[in-house]
């Protein structure tokens, strides 16, 4: 093995054998895309082909005149990956605005959750309670269950899931994470 | 924000009414296409019948090629572009027709070559019912392209052509499809030239590089005591002027200049400051200048993995710059410590007027500390080989065609293997543009289509496939085609029965265990020539050679030439698998390259 200091910043590769475990983190890409068949398949085959992760996904027009489409995109990667994640992306023809969501100070993500808890008693009313705290919406109940309406960091998502699992978890549907920047001017 | 059209319109009142597979043929003949290569069929057939029927008023302005199999479409469409700087365009049919195509189309895209390809689609009411000859062309094809496109509205047609152009031949080029429905070649719509179309996509490369970028580069370079210029393809991509402005830079820098196997001929071989190739079976001078240098500068290649060798030791002391048009092949493989995004051109002609602007000069009592280094390694003389007066050795061979054809108009093709890593080795190319091989993929049977398409092209120069006996049999029926068109193409077959790289990675890597890769039967190539009424001649011996390469170059028909080679010679020098540049195997040490190669890099590819 080489010694040299600047050896150890090389990407790992089919030659670099070792595969050095290297920090990974998670990182959200917002794409400005047009909208028009199999612009999401060309998102998601580069993603595939290149072996990236996809850890959530969603997409939707956003201008119908312009015929455009946000993806939002969250993967996981060394910052090299990620680099490279953005690079790639937009190479695509189809592709008009990449930004890292999660690298831009001013980057707010947000995650939609309906989430179904069954339980009576105690339990029922904790769950309530819980829901309360996170400032969940329930938007159906029966004698027995609730499914809450929950908005937020997909963390906060993660902590509610968490504490409602105990209480009775039947269900869970998630959008994956939306993101946007604060300030005045657009993407 | 959608982008304007930047090609001059060749016919400003281009408006009119037509059906689609007329605004086809119009859209290419506005695109300046001469020659097209393709093979018709069911889902076509309205594009072929508009072919003939403006072949009929306007005589050949739009010539078609009619190969043998639609992958010999793609390679003589990659010849032809690779030979010319224009876009290959080829038409194939529906199905098996777009599928057929498909290992050229991929081959483009890994050697970034321009090339618009058309295809035929059963019409827009039976896509998803599995019609006869149905296939999800652009589905299969959007991971291959650079971009593809299935034309649902005939109105969308001639924006669609004229965009494909556009972006098959600018940035990064590459292979771009159309998928065209059968009922939408029939229906009627209003044509739009080049000009009169608004492109939908934003799609607008960068080819100018940053000066700031630029300027540190141009520092970094002067200050240098060990430069070396890395150049590949994108610099014959961007146009014989970059290959005119490589020369000077290097000139002013008084550096070396090694190139990967796609930048062959950038640089003359002539010149004192080549190196030859680098890499897996580069030079042993190259490789060590690479490992040794303390300024890089990359110029239009991308760090392949054929390139680098083990990349934890790649050229562990060198600041390295890398200019290329594709931002993502900046830092992919190896990080940099200057990346300059723009055209090979159109950077060189910055740095070249920065250096002058800055009344910079190169440090000539550093560089003659490094040409001394460079000469004990050339002194090395990693190419030779052992001579023989009864076997002709393929060396040999390239050695003599190079001898008895570096006069003339040439141009070299190859397909993949040995036979393609002695071409490199021992062709010396002098101008951009002479030397079309698969790299990326490494295709065999890309040659002799390729040669086909260069032909075309150069109708009067003298095109050679320098060729192995396994990989000309994959497209071997293309010769038919050379046939007909009297391209007077030559297939000049090192023949050592074996698919020899294959074989020697057995002999080296897998105890000699010779898993079929020998050929127990081989086709009399002399008669196989003269069934599709070519030209054969075998040579057999090193005493006959050079009469019969000059019977083939005098030919004036397409020849298969049968060059009956040393079997079992292993092609030298060689990184082997998982070892670093400084750690190359010359041939005098080849004989137990296996037992320097350690269990994990006989793993790698």
């Amino acid at each position: 093995m080489s010694t040299d200091p600047q050896a150890a910043d090389q990407p790992a590769s089919a030659y670099d054998l070792s595969h050095e475990t290297e920090v990974e983190n998670l990182a959200t890409f917002a794409l400005l895309v047009d909208n028009e068949a199999g612009v999401l398949h060309r998102v998601v085959g580069l993603f595939a082909a290149r072996g990236y992760n996809i850890e959530s996904l969603t997409v939707a027009e956003t201008d119908r005149r312009a015929h455009t489409s946000r993806i939002t995109v969250v993967t996981r990667g060394a910052p090299h990956v990620l680099d490279q994640i953005e690079a790639q992306l937009e190479k695509v023809v189809s592709v008009r605005r990449v930004h890292n969501v999660t690298r831009d100070p001013n980057g707010v993500e947000r995650e939609l959750a309906l989430v179904k808890v069954r339980g009576t008693g105690a339990e029922r009313v904790e769950a309530l309670r819980v829901g309360e705290i996170f400032r969940a919406r329930v938007i159906d109940t029966t004698a027995e269950s609730f499914v809450f309406e929950l908005t937020g960091a997909p963390g906060k998502i993660d902590s509610f899931v968490e504490l409602m699992r105990p209480l009775g978890l039947v269900e869970l549907s998630r959008t994956g994470v939306l993101s946007i920047e604060r300030g005045a001017t657009g993407m | 924000m959608p982008s304007q059209k930047t090609l001059t319109p060749t016919n400003t009142t281009a408006t009119q009414e037509m059906t689609g597979a007329e605004m086809v043929v119009r859209a290419l003949v506005d695109q300046g296409v001469e020659v097209m290569f393709g093979y018709p069929g069911g889902a076509v057939l309205p594009i072929y019948d508009a072919l003939f029927q403006d072949n009929a008023a306007h005589g050949d302005r739009l010539r078609h090629i009619l190969v043998r199999h639609e992958q010999g479409a793609a390679h003589a469409a990659e010849g032809y572009a690779r030979s010319t700087g224009r876009p290959g365009v080829v038409l194939v049919t529906s199905g098996p027709g777009a599928t057929n195509a498909i290992t050229g189309i991929v081959d483009a895209l890994m050697d970034s070559i321009p090339m618009v390809v058309l295809t035929g689609q059963v019409p827009t009411h039976l896509i998803g019912t599995d019609a006869f000859q149905e296939a999800d062309t652009v589905g299969i094809t959007r991971a291959c392209t650079k971009h593809n496109y299935l034309v649902k509205d005939v109105r969308d047609l001639p924006r669609i052509i004229h965009e494909a152009f556009h972006i098959a031949t600018s940035g990064r080029p590459g292979p771009v499809l159309i998928d065209i429905p059968k009922d939408v070649q029939f229906a009627k719509g209003t044509y739009a030239g080049p000009g009169e179309v608004v492109h939908a996509h934003a799609y607008n490369p960068r080819t100018k590089g940053d000066p700031a970028k630029i300027a540190e580069a141009v520092r970094l370079i002067a200050n240098a005591k060990r430069p070396i210029f890395y150049t590949g393809g994108g610099v014959i991509n961007a146009g014989p002027a970059a290959s005119e402005r490589l020369r000077e830079f290097a000139a002013l820098t008084g550096a070396p200049v090694t190139s990967t196997l796609m930048g062959l001929g950038a640089f003359p071989a002539a010149d004192p400051a080549w190196l030859g190739m680098l890499g897996m079976h580069g030079t042993f001078e190259a490789n060590h200048a690479m490992h040794d240098c303390d300024v890089m500068i990359c110029v239009g290649a991308r760090f392949d993995d054929r390139v680098t060798g083990r990349l934890d030791a790649f050229s562990p002391g060198s600041k390295k710059i890398h200019i290329d048009i594709d931002a993502s092949s900046i830092n992919k493989n190896i990080r940099v410590d200057v990346g300059i995004v723009g055209d090979a051109g159109s950077v060189l002609d910055d740095m070249v007027a920065a250096w002058k602007a800055g009344g910079h000069t190169a440090n000539r009592e550093a560089l003659g500390d490094w040409w001394r280094s460079i000469d004990h390694w050339r002194a090395r003389q990693c190419l030779r080989y052992g001579h023989s007066d009864s076997v002709i050795k393929p060396q040999y061979a390239i050695e003599r065609l190079y001898a008895l054809t570096r006069d003339r108009d040439v141009y070299i093709t190859t397909e993949v293997g040995q036979h393609q890593m002695w071409a490199a080795q021992f062709y010396r190319f002098q101008e951009p543009n002479r030397w079309m091989t698969s790299g990326g993929l490494g295709t065999m049977g890309y040659g002799l289509p390729a040669a086909v398409g260069v032909q075309l092209a150069h109708p009067d120069s003298l095109v050679i496939d320098i060729a192995g006996e396994a990989s000309v049999q994959m497209t071997m029926q293309e010769i038919s085609t050379a046939v007909q068109y009297r391209l007077p193409i030559k297939i000049f077959i090192l023949n050592n029965e074996w698919m020899g790289m294959v074989r020697q990675w057995q002999e080296l890597l897998h105890g000699q265990r010779y898993s079929h890769s020998y050929s127990e039967s081989l086709p009399d190539f002399v008669k196989l020539a003269e069934a599709y009424g070519a030209v054969g001649i075998r040579a057999d011996t090193p005493a006959e050679l050079d009469a019969k390469i000059i019977e083939m170059i005098d030919s004036p028909h397409p020849v298969i030439f049968d060059c009956r080679v040393e079997k079992n010679e292993n092609c030298l020098p060689m990184i082997p698998s998982g070892k670093a540049h400084n750690e190359m195997i010359l041939p005098e040490e080849g004989d137990d390259l296996g037992a320097v190669i350690d269990e994990a890099g006989r793993r790698l590819v």
